[in-house]
């Protein structure tokens, strides 16, 4: 349980967000000329990694925007919010 | 040689005042080579080196983990046993597990506290109703024992239950699995532990496997802090540190790790003589031999590894329970932990090849990979040792995620295990 600075509302309970997952997944810009194995690797295979990992939220019970975060997920410690269309903090 | 415990043996030992009992497992320094290297020393894990070494004749091998065995989720879990699954490819693994557990006390020489004393499933909508009767009719074309309750022969089998229609989310049902129950989970490890090195295999505690050598597409052995060890065969049987040892090799896994959370009450007399699910409002209790109330919350939505888990989630599980079992509200609860659990997107596990040759992993177990300890421990061992899934794990293949040819559980299994 921790806050999390919602770029567009400031500090809230992390209970007011929802997690969506590994962040800049990229949707394939041919669909139709993917093979199984991809489709496969965009679906379904996930960093999943313990330390610093890239995610998306949402602020489900509040603004409802979208945004990135940067979280330690050893910890739970969040590193950086950043929004949607912005690139990953290199550090 | 390790002695044989029996009534004997119990008394032989009182009369030293049970100073002088031998050591369940020893404790070797691992040997630079393998026939076969299991990573994690969970239940799954000691089960796999267990039938290795009894099944295919496989005693040269090791069993590495990085804190103490059954120290993860083994330790952590309810311990709650069923086979009512939905499809036919899961009801055929965990009922394989079940009848395992049904004479494992007597094989393993070890009392693993296995308790057939039901697991009923509640409903509280409609909808509910109808998936837990489909359900019902499934199991029964499956050989698996169950049936459908109405409100009334709920309250019958479980009488604490509220079963008043004026509460929020009202008893419609249930499905009722008698072979279904519990078992000691520590138990289980250790059992299998003393048995597997009885057998030969070594088990290495406190070695964490730090890189996995490969040459081409051919596994050669592990970097681990007690040194490297080489062997052509590893099995991965890390639950929620599946991805992270699966990226040591350079695989990604359908799987996301997230925290699941359980808690206990004081010790009280019996009072709750079977296991109760509820999935609609997510709620599951039984009761410890030690009395104290065993209450699975669940999953947080986010990936993590930390070990904790929300207040949120808690709070939801005993706002349910507390409904559906007035009875309990001035309980107070013991001890509350989480676990990590390693969930892929069809809520069904994975016992399969990789594409490197030699690496295998056992994992997506997600929520209740306890049930299935002494099954997926058979079925991993035949896997390995054969470089082939059994016809009863065939199904659960690394390749269904890129075939499309899912076992999604979801609907029958995905919340509580």
């Amino acid at each position: 349980m921790f806050l999390i600075n919602c770029p567009y509302c400031g500090e809230r309970d992390q209970q007011e967000f929802k997690a969506g997952g590994e962040a800049h997944i990229e949707r394939p810009k041919q669909p139709t000329e993917l093979s199984d194995d991809e489709w496969a690797e965009y679906l379904f295979m996930r960093k999943n990694i313990k330390g610093v990992q890239f995610e998306r939220w949402n602020h489900a019970h509040g603004c409802r925007k979208w945004f990135n975060m940067a979280r330690d997920t050893s910890n739970d410690e969040i590193k950086a919010i950043y929004k949607m269309g912005e690139k990953p903090p290199t550090q | 040689m390790r002695n044989k415990y029996s009534i004997f043996s119990l008394f032989k030992n009182a009369l030293s005042y049970h100073e002088n009992w031998q050591r369940a497992w020893k404790d070797p320094a691992p040997k630079k080579e393998y026939d076969a290297v299991i990573i994690g020393g969970g239940g799954h894990g000691l089960a796999t080196a267990y039938y290795l070494a009894k099944k295919h004749n496989m005693q040269n091998i090791a069993v590495v983990e990085k804190g103490w065995i059954g120290g993860g989720n083994t330790g952590r879990n309810t311990t709650i046993i069923r086979s009512n699954y939905l499809w036919d490819a899961s009801a055929g693994l965990y009922d394989h597990a079940l009848k395992i557990w049904e004479g494992l006390s007597q094989e393993l020489n070890y009392n693993v506290m296995f308790s057939q004393r039901g697991v009923m499933n509640l409903a509280h909508n409609l909808q509910d109703v109808r998936d837990l009767k489909r359900r019902t009719h499934a199991n029964r074309l499956n050989g698996i024992d169950a049936v459908y309750l109405n409100t009334e022969e709920v309250k019958k089998f479980c009488p604490i239950i509220n079963t008043s229609q004026d509460i929020r989310y009202p008893v419609l049902g249930g499905t009722l699995q008698r072979r279904a129950g519990t078992a000691r989970h520590d138990a289980v490890a250790w059992g299998y532990a003393r048995g597997a090195d009885k057998m030969g295999v070594d088990i290495i505690q406190n070695c964490e496997v730090k890189g996995i050598k490969r040459s081409g597409d051919t596994v050669e052995g592990i970097e681990t802090t007690k040194g490297f060890i080489k062997t052509k065969k590893i099995g991965v049987v890390a639950a929620g540190h599946s991805s992270v040892v699966a990226n040591m090799a350079g695989l990604k896994l359908p799987l996301e790790s997230k925290p699941l959370q359980a808690l206990v009450s004081e010790p009280v007399k019996p009072i709750i003589d079977t296991v109760v699910m509820s999935n609609a409002v997510h709620a599951y209790i039984s009761q410890s031999d030690k009395g104290e109330l065993v209450i699975g919350a669940g999953t947080d939505d986010y990936i993590s590894y930390s070990q904790k888990g929300s207040h949120q989630i808690v709070e939801g599980t005993l706002n349910a329970i507390l409904e559906l079992y007035p009875i309990f509200s001035r309980m107070r609860m013991l001890r509350q932990w989480g676990g990590i659990v390693d969930i892929c997107p069809d809520a069904s596990p994975i016992l399969s090849k990789t594409s490197i040759k030699g690496l295998y992993f056992n994992c997506g177990w997600g929520t209740g990979g306890f049930k299935a300890t002494p099954g997926s421990g058979d079925l991993f061992a035949h896997t390995i040792a054969n470089d082939e899934p059994h016809k009863l794990n065939a199904a659960f293949n690394l390749n269904r995620f890129v075939s499309g040819d899912l076992v999604d559980e979801h609907g029958a299994a995905a919340v509580a295990h």
